[in-house]
């Protein structure tokens, strides 16, 4: 089952500081017998405008945490991240930025 | 047992206000793709050339925040910025790894060329960061020196 995911997001200096954290096992292949379980595509988005996508395997450690820098923003803009992972799993969540 | 029958049916009417609001996206909405041939690749120059991003140009600009002696493979942070303008995309490779390609960032208007991720690391390596910009391919490469793996279980 999908786990929590936990975010904050917020203005810095000309930019939007995003970190986010998503509960997931990311077992590898050598983990597993071969029957690995891992995310595979990460999307950020900013009111519902795609700014980030991303390709991961299972090199990632578990329950993964990534930071991404948004160029400006405001305070209240909507960020919201989505998590799909090799078993058709999905998650997302959303915060506004503070 | 009617206990039972009220959850599951706050769950289903929960699930049908999310689908109306659009708040539950069906998976079929991920256009995801994902690049299978690069991922599976067993050494970095194969995983770079299925990329598309094969003989990349060394850079300065790409700046590697990690450190120098990892105590836990398992969990490795590794900081990247692109100082090259229009920089469009970041991959990430550690070279000895099963897999080296760990992960690739596409970043559009918006976004600015940054990402801070967790790797795994099987055993010391040298971490290489290719950045893409106007269809040009720029590397960068740090060593991480890796006390305990954490590729194994």
């Amino acid at each position: 089952m999908a786990g929590p995911m936990k975010m904050r997001a917020k203005l810095g200096n000309g930019f939007t500081d995003v970190r986010v954290l998503m509960s997931h096992p990311m077992a590898t292949e050598q983990q597993t017998k071969g029957k690995p379980h891992f995310i595979q595509n990460v999307t950020v988005k900013v009111n519902g405008k795609t700014v980030i996508e991303g390709e991961i395997s299972q090199a990632v450690s578990r329950n993964p945490v990534f930071s991404f820098r948004l160029k400006g923003g405001a305070k209240g803009d909507k960020i919201q991240v989505s998590w799909l992972d090799n078993k058709g799993e999905t998650n997302q969540t959303e915060t506004a930025v503070a | 047992m009617n206990g039972l029958r009220r959850v599951l049916l706050q769950r289903a009417g929960a699930i049908a206000a999310g689908l109306a609001t659009g708040l539950l996206n069906p998976i079929a909405a991920w256009a995801a793709t994902w690049n299978k041939d690069a991922f599976g690749a067993k050494s970095a120059g194969d995983a770079l050339q299925r990329l598309g991003a094969a003989d990349p140009a060394p850079s300065k600009d790409i700046v590697i925040e990690a450190p120098q002696i990892a105590e836990n493979g398992a969990v490795v942070p590794i900081e990247i910025t692109s100082n090259i303008p229009g920089t469009t995309s970041i991959a990430v490779l550690v070279e000895k790894n099963p897999y080296p390609l760990v992960a690739k960032f596409d970043f559009a208007e918006g976004a600015l060329p940054y990402v801070k991720v967790n790797a795994k690391m099987g055993e010391t390596s040298d971490v290489r960061v290719v950045a893409t910009a106007g269809g040009k391919h720029y590397a960068a490469s740090k060593e991480i020196k890796v006390t305990i793996g954490g590729c194994g279980g």
